[in-house]
């Protein structure tokens, strides 16, 4: 198993650790709900260097981008990021990820930790087009600071204007006098705030300095547990859960990602289900009944037949209610629509809501 | 670690405290710390007879979702309401405002087989 570069300020902190990944990772250090309630009213800090960095440059890496993208990253100006997926060639999704444009000739992909290698093959299978593609992983560490409070927390560190950031975009700029860190006004928690791309060495001082700097904030640090509970409170998809390799992006909602503007891969077939209309949709759900939705519980109707799968379910730390996320057949997908959820020997009342689930 | 003496434990991370053929159950500060956040009790059991060792309801935290086991056969008499409307209770007073079930004990014998705060502290160590 891996560890971070912070693994040992982790065990120090008392945090709970878990393999994810294939990495050492602080699940949580004082609890989940106190976590949660720390990046919704004020600031926190998640080690997540366990997730992937790849540099593509050279004067066709727009044109790999493209072809192996669904969202259009020609849309993109310097200093922009841009979420998009890597569509497969039967229907599904390779993973998701960020793709930054620093400038024409150079870009950064950030992908999830559990497919850096898929994703590093899959890439490199379809780069026609000369493209130097570096694997940054291993070497950078990546810290999400966020919450209402993290520009605030964090402005002592840089001369980077970050209350003025604008969300989606990012520079590179010296930070605690490191210099070369990637400021990026992105996150996966809805609470605002900004994530830290810079190389290992640096990690230990980064993030003493952070601590140091937003004292007076309240920061904390933040485990995996509250970062999976914030970006469910969003509706914000998690690979391996809510989208895989068999989910299309159509059906999962990310058809504001998928772009016709341009050809990708397996783009004609996702065109067409987009205009022929999925069989099946990715919806949010609140529990009416009293209980917890969990990853592959069933999604049943009135009568108990199953009709689906939760993907993803917890309790909301922020609104006290049960929420999740699940695959159910189009007839079921418009908000108000009554489902269940099979939980243990009983079906419980569910009905399908819009996102997000958490309205600031 | 908070094991009280004058209890009784379960290899499954249970408490009872015993008042003559009546046990109050609930899980122990280990159990709890593991489980993390708890945000929902669901016992449905009162009034039933059950086997020791068999399912009496489940906790469910933020992260996972555990089965309650019953420590001694035994009938379901009455279920802590208030952590029904305060399952967090389980978390900041295990031992107390966050006991889980009332028990009237069938075979007191079940009692034996049950650990001592030395044996369960040596379990968790």
């Amino acid at each position: 198993m891996k560890n971070t570069a912070l693994t040992e300020k982790h065990i120090a902190l008392g945090a709970k650790m878990v393999p994810f990944a294939g990495y050492n990772m602080p699940v949580q250090y004082e609890g989940v709900k106190a976590e949660h309630d720390c990046v919704r009213n004020a600031v926190g800090v998640f080690d997540v260097s366990h997730m992937g960095e790849f540099k593509l440059k050279g004067a066709k890496a727009l044109d790999l981008i493209q072809s192996v993208t669904s969202n259009d990253a020609s849309k993109m100006v310097n200093g922009q990021a841009q979420y998009s997926c890597l569509p497969n060639n039967e229907g599904g999704i390779v993973d998701d990820l960020l793709v930054y444009k620093v400038n024409d000739q150079e870009y950064y992909l950030v992908v999830n930790a559990s497919n850096i290698e898929k994703d590093w093959n899959w890439i490199s299978k379809h780069n026609t087009f000369g493209v130097e593609m570096t694997n940054q992983s291993e070497a950078t560490s990546l810290l999400a600071v966020q919450g209402p409070k993290a520009a605030a927390a964090l402005q002592s560190l840089t001369d980077v204007n970050l209350a003025d950031m604008k969300y989606y975009t990012f520079t590179v700029g010296t930070f605690a006098g490191v210099p070369n860190v990637v400021i990026s006004a992105t996150g996966y928690t809805g609470a605002g705030g900004f994530e830290l791309y810079f190389d290992n060495e640096h990690a230990n001082h980064i993030w003493d300095a952070i601590f140091k700097a937003g004292a007076a904030y309240g920061i904390k640090p933040i485990g995996l547990a509250a970062r999976d509970t914030l970006r469910l409170e969003m509706g914000f998809c998690l690979y391996g859960n809510d989208i895989n390799d068999t989910t299309s992006p159509i059906e999962a909602g990310l058809g504001w990602i998928t772009k016709f503007t341009k050809e990708f891969t397996n783009s004609a077939n996702l065109k067409a289900q987009k205009e022929a209309g999925v069989k099946r949709k990715l919806v949010a759900f609140e529990l009416v009944d009293k209980g917890i939705p969990r990853h592959d519980y069933e999604i049943v109707d009135a009568g108990g037949k199953k009709i689906g799968i939760v993907t993803s379910g917890t309790m909301s730390p922020s609104m006290n209610i049960a929420i999740g996320l699940g695959y159910v057949p189009t007839e079921f997908s418009a908000p108000g629509s009554e489902i269940f959820i099979a939980v243990r020997d009983k079906a419980l009342k569910a009905k399908v809501v819009t996102l997000p689930f958490y309205k600031k | 670690m908070n094991i009280p003496a004058n209890l009784k434990y379960t290899k499954d991370h249970e408490w009872l405290r015993v008042e003559g053929d009546i046990a109050y159950v609930g899980i122990t500060d280990f159990a709890q710390r593991e489980l993390g956040d708890i945000v929902f009790v669901e016992i449905e059991t009162v009034g039933d007879s059950l086997d020791k060792e068999t399912v009496f309801g489940t906790v469910e935290a933020v992260k996972t979702v555990s089965d309650l086991f019953m420590p001694v056969s035994g009938e379901v008499m009455e279920v802590n309401s208030a952590i029904g409307s305060n399952p967090e209770l389980v978390n900041t007073d295990p031992y107390g405002k966050g006991w889980m079930i009332k028990v009237k004990l069938t075979n007191t014998a079940d009692l034996a087989g049950l650990l001592s705060s030395d044996d369960y502290q040596k379990l968790v160590h």
